[in-house]
C-alpha cells in the first residue's frame, strides 16, 4: 500500500552485510550467507526428503519440497556465481531414505555440482553422506579461525552454524508476525533453515537465546523480498 | 395412518404423566404417533415445550413392553458435551419412577477409555454422545454388531449442528447408520428456524433423490409473545465502540428488579468487560457470576449449579449459555450489544422463562448508534418470529475425507457402495463421483499429481477391489484426529506465585490464547476470569499469573466469537434508514442524528449504495454503507483498495465494520470522479470478483487459516495434543510453508479447493459480497462531501480500534524495525 520510496527506507531489498571473523559475510534475503572473499555460499538445513518422511509415517506432505528446495538452491548459485557451497548440515531429511529422497532431484542435484565444488557436511539428520557429488566434512575452517559446522560449539571459535532453524516474532500493527531469521553475534552466525517445508524454532527459546547476549545480538528476518534488521532484545 | 396417540401411552407412562399434574403434550403425542409409524421426524419448538422429553417418549413406551431388549435401542446425539450427561441424568428419574428396566449412559470424550470399550462391547439401550463419538463408534470394527439392532436417532439442537462442518460430519455418520441399521429411524429436535425443509432434507437418506422427514412444528401461537424492548438510557448513546459502558448503571438496576438475570454479549472479552463493570456497581453485594467458553470447565459447572439453586441474580454469558440445558429461573434476559441475527436473538430470549404459557422479558442495550437500528430491526423481526440463521450448506471435502478414511478403518468397504452412501446426507447429495474419488485419493495418498507416495498409501485396495486401511498405526492416528473443531493453541493459565523467580503454579482458571499470552511480558495486568492478574512468566505450556490491583488491565481479545450482521437485519435497518416516519420510534438522540445526516449528505434509498468522499487531516476518505457485515466488508476493502492503487489514488489502509467502511488515501477520489462520472461505477462492478479476488486470494492470512483447519480435518498433518511438542523441542511445522508449496505446485490440489470453499463461506462472505454488488449496480449515490458527515462518524472512530487492512504483512515488520533500530538503535550500527 506504501509507495516503493517507503517501502525501500525501511527495508533491505539488498542483502545485509555483517562482520565475523574478518570476513564479510552478505546475508542473502532468500536465506543463504555470501562470503564475498571465499567466493563462498552457505546454506543450512535443507532437509531433502521431509515430505517423503512424513508421507512414510502417514502424513501426506506435498511430494514437492525437495524440487522447491533444490530449485531456489540452484536460482542462488545461478545468481551468486560461488566456488563453494557449504550445504551446512542436514541436507537429507532422514538418513535411511537418503536415495528415494533424492531420486526425485536427481537432475538438480547433477546440475549443481556442475556449476560448483560442493561441501557437504554431516548433520544429525544425516551423518553418512557418502555417494553424494563433492566431498564429505565433518566441519571446514577458513582464515581467520572461522568454522563451518552444522551444531553450535561452545569452543570459542567464531562459527557460522544451522541446526536451530531459527524464526523471529515481532509484534505490529498488522498483528504478530513470525518470520524465519538469521541470528548475529559477535562471534556467531546462525542461518535459518533453508528447506522450503523446515519448520522454526522461536529466537527466544533457550537453545538460540542461550547463544546470543541480547545486548551485542542482532536478528535479521526473512520478508518476501528482503530482510529487516532488529535487535536482538526486540523479539528475544 | 397415524394411529391415536392416546391409545399409545401405555397406563404406566400415562399414570406417570398424572402423577406429576401433567397431561401429554400435542407433540409429544404426534412423535410417538410418528414412531408408531416408523417415520423419520423434524420437531421444531421454541424453547420450553419439553422437546427432549417428546423425542424419548416413544423410545420408552418401546423399551417399557413385555421383554427386554437387549442391546443399543437409542443413539441420542447432542453437540454439547455437557447437554449428553444432562439428559442422561435427567432420564433416571421417569425410568426409575416408571421402573423400567434399561440402562442410560453417556459417552463423551471424557468417558474414560475403560467405559468406552465396555460401551462397544455391552451397549446400554439409551445412550447419549457427541458427533465425534459417533463417527468413532461406527469407525469401530464392532460397528455392524452394536448398531444392528439401533430402532431410534435423536439428533438434538439440529439447528446449530447442520450449518457446519460438525454437521457433515455427522451427516455422513447418520448415512452410515442407515446402512448398518437400515430400520431405525432419526428424530431431528430444532428452534424455529427459517426454512424447516432443509432440516428435513438432513435427517433422510437423500441417495435416491429428494426426500423429507415429517414435520412436526408446535405452532407460535402455543407461545407467549416476548415482552422485548430496547433498555431505555438517560445517558449519551456513544457514537461508536462495544463496551456499553454507559448502561452498565441502569444493567445493574435491572438486575436488582428480578429473580436471575441472564446478560448475554457477543465476545468473551465483553463479557470480561460488563463483568468487571458490573462488579465496579456492586454496592448491593448481588451475586453475579460469569461465564464463557474460555473459563475452566469445573468453574462453569460450579456457575451453573449456582444458578440452578437460585445460588446468583445474574450471570453474564457468551454463547456459551445460548443452547441447552435450563440452568434454573431465568425471568430477564439482557442482551448487550447488537444481536447481529434474529434467530439468535430469538433463542436467547428463550432462556428466560421456560415455559412456553408466559412471555419471556428481554431488554436490549445497544452499545452504539447503529447498534440501536440493528436492535430495533432485531426487535420487529423477532415479533413478526422471522428468522434468518442458515441451515444449508454444501458438504466439506476435508470433512468427507476424514469420514471416508474412517470407514475403512471400520471394515473394507466397496467404493461404489460407499459413494451411494455418502450421497445419502443431505450436504453431499450433489456429490460428483469424479470429486468423491479424488476425496479417496486424497486420503489413500494426498492426491498428489506427482505420485510418489505409493508404497506409503494408508488406504490399500484388497483382491475384489475394496478399501481397507493399511495398518493398524494409520488406524490408531485417525481415531486421535476424529472430528472437525480445530482450535488455536490454547495454554492453561493458573494462580501461582513469582518468589525469587521460580514461577509455581496453583488453582487453574481456564486457557487463553497461545498468541496473547506470547505478547505478554512479566509484570503486565490483564483481566480473566472476572479478575485482574499479573503475569509472571510461562512455565511448560502454563501462564503463570498472581492477583493484583493494577490500572487499566489488558483485555484479552479472542479469535472467536464476533458472528456479522445478518442480512436479513441487514435489509431491515437500510429499509429503516430511508424511511424517516419510522424514526420515531428510535431513541431521540438517533433519530437527530439521523436527520442532521439527511441534511448535511443524505440517506440511501433502501436498495441504494451511499458513497461519501471528503478530505480529513490532509487525507482523502472514502466511506461507503453496504450494512452486508464485517467479513464482506473486510473482503470489500481487500478488493477496492487493490483496485484504489491501481486507479493511482494511493490507498493508505481500511477500516470495516458490520455497517460501513472507510477508505483513506493520499489522492483525492472526488476529483477523479468529476473528471469521469463512471468512475465509482466501474470501481464497485462485481468484476472484482475476478482476476483481483484470485490474486488477493493467494496471498491471503484469510486462505492460510482456512487452509490449515482443512489441513487438520483432513488428516494431511496430525493434530498437536498439549505435552507433544515438548519432546520436538517445539519446531513446529508451519502449515503456510504447506500451503506455500502445494499452491505453487499443484494449485487445484483438492485441499485448496477445499480451502478456498471455506474461506469463501465463512472468512470472506463471498456470496454476500456478490449479492451485494449485483444489488447496487447502477444505484451508486455518491455525495462528496467538504467534511465528514454524522453517518461517517461511528466508522472513522473505528481507526485505531478495529484492525487497519490493507497494509502488507512484510512492510508492517519492515516499518516496525526500522521503529526499533531508531529507538534502540546507535548501538547496534551495521557492520
Amino acid at each position: 500500500m506504501r509507495q516503493s520510496a517507503q517501502l525501500n527506507d525501511a527495508r533491505r531489498a539488498v542483502p545485509a552485510r555483517i562482520l565475523l571473523a574478518g570476513h564479510e559475510v552478505l546475508l542473502l534475503p532468500a536465506g543463504a550467507a555470501y562470503l564475498q572473499d571465499e567466493r563462498l555460499l552457505v546454506v543450512a538445513d535443507l532437509h531433502l526428503g521431509k515430505g517423503l518422511a512424513y508421507a512414510s509415517r502417514g502424513q501426506m506432505l506435498p511430494p514437492y519440497d525437495s524440487l522447491e528446495t533444490m530449485r531456489r538452491l540452484l536460482a542462488l548459485v545461478r545468481h551468486w556465481q560461488p566456488g563453494r557451497l557449504v550445504l551446512l548440515g542436514d541436507s537429507i531429511h532422514r538418513q535411511t531414505l537418503m536415495e528415494a529422497s533424492l531420486a526425485p532431484v536427481a537432475g538438480e542435484l547433477d546440475e549443481l555440482a556442475r556449476m560448483v565444488e560442493l561441501i557437504w557436511i554431516a548433520g544429525n539428520h544425516d551423518p553418512d553422506l557418502s555417494g553424494l557429488p563433492g566431498a564429505v566434512a565433518g566441519e571446514i575452517e577458513l582464515p581467520g579461525a572461522l568454522r563451518l559446522r552444522h551444531e553450535p560449539a561452545t569452543d570459542g571459535h567464531a562459527e557460522i552454524v544451522g541446526h536451530l532453524h531459527p524464526a523471529a516474532r515481532l509484534p505490529t500493527r498488522a498483528g504478530r508476525q513470525r518470520r524465519r531469521c538469521f541470528v548475529a553475534g559477535e562471534n556467531r552466525l546462525l542461518l535459518p533453515a533453508f528447506g522450503a517445508l523446515t519448520g522454526a524454532l522461536c529466537v527466544s527459546d533457550p537453545a538460540i537465546a542461550g547463544l546470543f547476549p541480547v545486548g551485542r545480538s542482532r536478528v535479521f528476518l526473512m520478508l518476501g523480498e528482503g530482510l529487516a534488521e532488529l535487535p536482538m532484545a526486540a523479539v528475544a | 395412518m397415524v394411529p391415536p396417540a392416546d391409545s399409545l401411552l401405555p397406563t404406566r407412562f400415562a399414570d406417570w404423566f398424572s402423577g406429576r399434574g401433567w397431561s401429554l403434550r400435542w407433540h409429544q403425542a404426534q412423535l410417538l404417533a410418528r414412531a408408531s409409524a416408523r417415520r423419520s421426524t423434524l420437531l421444531i419448538a421454541p424453547t420450553g415445550a419439553g422437546k427432549t422429553l417428546a423425542g424419548f417418549l416413544p423410545t420408552l413406551v418401546d423399551l417399557s413392553g413385555p421383554g427386554s431388549i437387549e442391546g443399543l435401542h437409542t443413539l441420542y446425539i447432542s453437540p454439547l458435551k455437557a447437554l449428553a450427561v444432562d439428559i442422561a441424568r435427567n432420564l433416571e428419574e421417569p425410568v426409575a419412577e416408571m421402573g423400567l428396566l434399561l440402562r442410560v449412559e453417556a459417552r463423551t470424550g471424557d468417558t474414560p477409555a475403560a467405559r468406552r470399550q465396555r460401551q462397544m462391547r455391552q451397549p446400554p439401550q439409551i445412550l447419549l454422545t457427541t458427533p465425534e463419538q459417533v463417527a468413532l463408534m461406527i469407525a469401530n470394527p464392532e460397528a455392524r454388531k452394536v448398531f444392528a439392532g439401533l430402532r431410534q436417532i435423536i439428533v438434538d439442537e439440529l439447528h446449530a449442528l447442520a450449518p457446519g462442518k460438525r454437521g457433515d460430519l455427522l451427516a455422513l455418520g447418520l448415512a452410515r447408520l442407515r446402512v448398518l441399521a437400515p430400520q431405525a429411524i432419526t428424530f431431528g429436535l430444532s428452534a424455529t428456524v427459517a426454512e424447516p425443509d432443509n432440516l428435513r432434507r438432513w435427517l433422510v437418506d437423500q441417495a435416491g433423490g429428494v426426500a423429507m422427514a415429517d414435520l412436526v412444528e408446535v405452532p407460535r401461537s402455543l407461545a407467549a409473545p416476548a415482552d422485548l424492548r430496547l433498555l431505555e438510557t438517560e445517558e449519551r448513546l456513544p457514537w461508536a465502540g462495544h463496551s456499553a459502558q454507559h448502561a452498565m448503571a441502569e444493567i445493574y438496576r435491572e438486575i436488582g428488579r428480578h429473580r436471575l438475570t441472564l446478560v448475554f454479549v457477543n465476545t468473551r472479552m465483553q463479557a470480561e468487560f460488563v463483568f468487571q463493570a458490573l462488579w465496579g456497581l456492586n454496592e448491593e453485594n448481588r451475586r453475579i457470576a460469569l461465564h464463557h467458553g474460555s473459563l475452566d470447565v469445573g468453574q462453569r459447572r460450579k456457575v451453573e449449579a449456582a444458578m440452578a439453586s437460585g445460588g446468583l441474580d445474574a450471570v453474564v454469558c457468551t454463547s456459551t449459555l445460548d443452547l441447552g440445558i435450563d440452568w434454573g429461573d431465568v425471568d430477564l434476559v439482557i442482551n448487550v450489544g447488537a444481536p447481529k441475527g434474529a434467530s439468535r436473538l430469538l433463542q436467547r430470549i428463550g432462556r428466560a422463562n421456560h415455559r412456553l404459557d408466559q412471555p419471556s422479558k428481554a431488554y436490549l442495550v445497544p452499545s452504539n448508534r447503529f447498534e440501536v437500528l440493528e436492535c430495533h430491526a432485531a426487535i420487529e423481526a423477532a415479533r413478526a418470529g422471522e428468522q434468518d440463521a442458515v441451515t444449508s450448506r454444501e458438504g466439506a471435502l476435508d470433512v468427507l475425507a476424514q469420514h471416508c478414511l474412517g470407514m475403512t478403518v471400520a471394515e473394507p468397504v466397496d467404493p461404489e457402495a460407499l459413494y451411494r452412501e455418502v450421497t445419502g446426507a443431505a450436504p453431499y447429495a450433489a456429490l460428483e463421483r469424479e470429486a468423491f474419488d479424488r476425496v479417496i485419493r486424497f486420503a489413500t495418498d494426498g492426491g498428489y499429481a506427482l505420485r510418489a507416495y505409493d508404497r506409503f498409501a494408508k488406504i490399500r485396495r484388497d483382491g475384489e477391489g475394496r478399501l481397507r486401511v493399511a495398518n493398524a498405526r494409520i488406524a490408531q492416528a485417525y481415531r486421535m484426529n476424529v472430528g472437525t473443531i480445530v482450535e488455536s493453541t490454547m495454554l492453561k493459565v493458573h494462580l501461582g506465585s513469582a518468589k525469587g523467580g521460580a514461577l509455581r503454579y496453583g488453582r487453574l482458571l481456564g486457557e487463553i490464547e497461545e498468541y496473547f499470552a506470547e505478547g505478554l511480558t512479566a509484570g503486565d495486568t490483564f483481566v480473566f476470569a472476572g479478575e485482574v492478574l499479573r503475569f509472571e512468566g510461562i512455565v511448560e505450556d502454563r501462564v503463570v499469573t498472581t492477583r493484583t490491583q493494577g490500572k487499566d488491565p489488558m483485555i484479552p481479545s479472542y479469535n472467536g466469537g464476533k458472528f456479522p450482521l445478518s442480512t436479513h437485519l441487514a435489509a431491515r435497518v437500510r429499509s429503516m434508514l430511508a424511511d424517516p416516519d419510522t424514526w420515531q420510534a428510535l431513541p431521540g438522540q438517533v433519530s437527530s442524528w439521523l436527520a442532521l445526516q439527511q441534511g448535511k449528505s443524505a440517506l440511501p434509498g433502501p436498495e441504494d449504495l451511499l458513497v461519501e468522499t471528503f478530505p480529513r487531516g490532509g487525507r482523502y476518505y472514502l466511506a461507503a454503507f453496504p450494512f452486508e457485515g464485517r467479513l464482506a466488508h473486510q473482503t470489500l476493502g481487500m478488493l477496492l483498495t487493490r483496485r484504489l492503487e491501481r486507479a493511482g489514488l494511493q490507498p493508505l489502509g481500511f477500516v470495516a465494520n458490520d455497517y460501513a467502511i472507510a477508505i483513506w488515501m493520499l489522492r483525492d477520489p472526488s476529483i477523479r470522479v468529476a473528471a469521469e462520472p463512471e468512475f465509482l461505477d466501474r470501481l464497485w462492478d462485481p468484476d472484482m470478483l475476478g482476476d483481483d479476488l484470485e490474486e488477493w486470494l493467494n496471498e491471503s492470512a484469510l486462505m492460510k487459516r482456512s487452509f490449515r483447519a482443512c489441513a487438520v480435518i483432513a488428516g494431511l498433518i496430525e493434530r498437536r495434543f498439549p505435552g507433544m511438542e515438548k519432546k520436538a523441542r517445539a519446531v513446529t511445522m508451519s502449515t503456510d510453508l504447506i500451503f506455500d508449496v502445494l499452491r505453487k505446485h499443484e494449485p487445484d490440489h483438492i485441499l485448496l479447493q477445499a480451502a478456498r470453499a471455506d474461506a469463501a463461506t465463512g472468512l470472506m462472505d463471498l456470496r454476500r459480497l456478490s449479492d451485494l454488488l449485483m444489488r447496487i449496480r447502477g444505484r451508486i449515490v455518491h455525495h462528496d462531501l467538504e467534511r465528514v458527515s454524522p453517518l461517517s462518524v461511528p466508522i472513522l472512530l473505528e481507526i485505531g480500534k478495529e484492525p487497519v487492512y490493507g497494509e502488507a504483512r512484510d512492510q508492517a515488520i519492515a516499518d516496525e524495525a526500522a521503529r526499533l533500530l531508531d529507538e534502540m538503535g546507535e548501538a547496534f550500527g551495521t557492520a
